[in-house]
């Protein structure tokens, strides 16, 4: 289904535009969080230490658009090549930390066979910008919408901060703002556009355009799913079984998101729920069971009344 | 700094013992393999992950319960899959005085057609508080009034809130006018004046209708608050949507049965002791069988703040129940009896309430159920 169709937009609208990240070449650099930040001016709002691995920005939230986790597992990266040519000359030692093992190290860049019993798992999350958002579904203000290009948007001068999309969202996305204290739109749900600003200008979203290795690739979303099953079909021939797509199909749950991945485990081991549901697919389920329970209220203060009276 | 932040760090040091650099080693905590219920939630990673053991570990020690399977799960650092609702506890007080107004204004209408004047005064009364605490509630919740505003932007009925905000805007000036003729009437006529006088006769002319336009929209205004909890991605109130409909309605009903015996005559209140003593039933047969359809999303009905409160809400409620059905003649115990009846209906809102909100901000809530669906039905199909 073409959610901008579905929305009411002519027919002369443009394709749909989304992410397609693959997390097996993201390197963790954290540049599209920056990025995104610096382009959209999104507050920094805490400066603590999560103590979790190297993710101190903690989670997709109204203060962060897009969230890099990292995940550290003790699991073999399989016959994976990083990409690099062995070095010929053997290597500087810069001092910087390396994997593996301290009595390993020369070996860690050269020979595959001496890979570490250890992988990192870097993934950059975003919005899904849903075929069937719930979020958009829910809204009471319709401050939420679907743009031209098939993304959902909120407008923070017509939300009302009821926060209703953010329990919503089956990916814990979309949030309210918190603060800080003098930031604009404190108490306003507040998300990833997919940089509509900057699409309406022909533009590629801030976080992909700053990507160095192209983990996050933007354009029609198409294209963008042709593309990712060439990529798992590379992966799997390099050995790498791990290899899935999410979000990637268009009769999931939630009728495939604007934004998918490529993972190299299950969605949970990333935060990401396995097997998300739009939540007003069961919307019509709901009402029947509430109609029936409104109608045996009136039916009891009825009988309550007209029985005997004493 | 964010609730589910304050909990990862509550969870302690464990994670930071070699905070200041970069770690190649694993601290005793993240080695553990398997996330199991009942534990604050952790991760697993790596291939047992993919490997759900049938059985996993079992929990020892005080107070375990003994060979109650335990499932494995992996998260992320243990943190929340969805984010619970920003909501404070003027969401589940309008739950509760939304389902009073209801009530009140259903009880009120039969009172009036049945010729109970007296009941039919306090309910109407009862029911012009409760919709104007209700609607300071919501007020609050969103900060300030004109944002209320911009519900009325649209009707969409896809989104509960919406629908919900237009039944309370039909329902109140129903109940608004009903209560003010009470209020009217309580006036001494000799104290009235002119144009007091003037708005007393008129709103004795219209405050039957208004009263039964105001049952009329009782019904869904009880109801539709089961299906804004239910329609969201917090475990315990999505899975609930089947009974949670039952469970409000009940409640609404339990509540103004109990404020009624509270404030009206005693030979007025015989309807609302079969009232609530159906009410009662319902609602607790209705829990019962919310609970076995939650599986795991029922535990958050039963630790914490959520259980002690649900379980105050069965106690007061079958406690009230005893009361209507026995307290007889009795004034003091049929005011009792309302009383325990409407703080138990009370007891259910934010027992509900807070177990939702703990079901979100533990994954295990979000992934298992998932997982299992995964196992049992194959990935959800949804298209169109
Ligand atoms: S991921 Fe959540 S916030 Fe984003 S479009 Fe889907 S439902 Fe909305
Ligand atoms: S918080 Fe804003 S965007 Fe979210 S549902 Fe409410 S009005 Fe809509
Ligand atoms: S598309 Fe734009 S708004 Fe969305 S995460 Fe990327 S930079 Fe941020």
């Amino acid at each position: 289904m073409n959610p901008t169709q579905n929305a009411g937009y002519p027919g002369n609208h443009p394709p749909r535009k989304g992410f397609f990240t693959d997390t097996s070449i993201c390197i963790g650099c954290k540049a599209c969080e920056v990025a995104c930040k610096e382009w959209n001016d999104v507050p920094a709002d805490h400066f603590d230490m999560t103590g979790t691995s190297y993710d101190n920005s903690h989670s997709l939230n109204a203060n962060q658009w897009r969230h890099v986790a990292f995940i550290e597992q003790p699991k073999r990266m399989g016959a994976q090549d990083p990409g690099m040519d062995p070095p010929t000359a053997p290597p500087t030692d810069l001092g910087m930390p390396t994997v593996g093992l301290p009595d390993a190290q020369d070996g860690v860049a050269g020979e595959l066979g001496e890979k570490p019993d250890f992988r990192w798992l870097m993934s950059s999350d975003v919005c899904k910008h849903c075929t069937h958002a719930a979020c958009l579904d829910v809204c009471p203000t319709g401050s939420l919408f679907r743009s031209e290009f098939g993304t959902v948007v909120v407008q923070d001068d017509i939300c009302n901060g009821c926060g209703y999309c953010v329990a919503a969202c089956p990916f814990g996305v979309i949030d309210r703002r918190k603060g800080p204290d003098r930031a604009k739109n404190v108490g306003i749900a507040q998300k990833c556009t997919l940089c509509y600003d900057r699409m309406g200008a022909g533009q590629t979203p801030a976080c992909a355009q700053s990507c160095p290795t192209q983990s996050i690739q933007y354009g029609d979303l198409d294209e963008l799913r042709e593309r990712a099953n060439t990529r798992v079909a590379q992966l799997h021939d390099a050995g790498i079984m791990d290899a899935r797509l999410y979000g990637n199909e268009p009769e999931d749950g939630v009728g495939g998101t604007g934004a998918f991945f490529l993972l190299l485990d299950e969605p949970e081991v990333y935060g990401l729920p396995p097997d998300p549901v739009v939540t007003t697919r069961d919307l019509p389920h709901m009402f029947h069971r509430a109609s029936a329970a409104a109608a045996g209220m009136l039916a009891a203060v009825a009988i309550a009344f007209v029985g005997r009276k004493s | 700094m964010t609730p589910d932040q304050t909990s990862d760090q509550a969870r302690g040091p464990a994670g930071r013992q070699d905070g200041a650099g970069p770690r190649f080693t694993r601290t005793e905590d993240e080695q553990q393999t398997g996330a199991v219920i009942g534990s604050a939630g952790g991760r697993t990673t790596g291939g047992s992950s993919r490997r759900r053991r049938p059985g996993g570990r079992r929990r020892h020690g005080p107070g375990a319960e003994t060979m109650v399977e335990e499932a494995e799960f992996t998260s992320y650092y243990g943190r929340a899959v969805v984010k619970p609702a920003p909501w404070e506890l003027d969401i589940p007080a309008y739950l509760f005085s939304g389902g009073l107004a209801a009530g009140t204004a259903m009880i009120a209408a039969a009172a009036d057609l049945t010729g109970r004047p007296g009941l039919r005064r306090g309910s109407r009364l009862g029911s012009l508080a409760a919709v104007a605490f209700s609607g300071a509630t919501l007020v609050h919740d969103l900060g300030k009034p004109s944002r209320f505003a911009y519900m009325l932007r649209v009707a969409k009925l896809t989104s509960p809130m919406s629908v919900g905000t237009w039944i309370l805007t039909a329902f109140a000036p129903g109940a608004g006018v009903a209560g003010v003729a009470e209020v009217l009437d309580l006036v001494p006529e000799d104290r009235r004046g002119r144009l007091l006088g003037t708005a007393h006769a008129l709103s004795r002319l219209v405050a039957r209708p208004a009263n039964l336009w105001a049952a009329l929209f009782g019904p869904p205004l009880a109801a539709y608050t089961a299906v804004l909890l239910s329609d969201t991605a917090t475990p315990t109130w999505h899975e609930s949507y089947r009974e949670l409909p039952f469970v409000f309605v009940s409640s609404a009903l339990a509540a103004s049965s109990g404020w009624g015996m509270i404030v009206a005559p005693l030979a007025e209140i015989d309807p609302l002791r079969r009232l609530a003593i159906g009410a009662a039933l319902v609602e607790i047969g209705a829990e019962r069988r919310m609970e076995h359809s939650l599986g795991i999303a029922a535990e958050p009905l039963h630790e914490g703040r959520a259980g002690q409160l649900m379980r105050a809400s069965a106690v007061l409620t079958v406690a009230g129940a005893a009361g209507a059905a026995f307290g007889g003649r009795s004034r003091v115990v049929s005011a009792l009896a309302g009383a325990a009846l409407m703080a138990g209906s009370a007891c259910t809102r934010f027992g509900i309430f807070h177990a939702g909100i703990e079901s979100a901000k533990d994954p295990k809530y979000t992934v298992l159920p998932q997982r299992e669906r995964l196992e049992r039905e194959g990935p959800t199909r949804h298209p169109e």
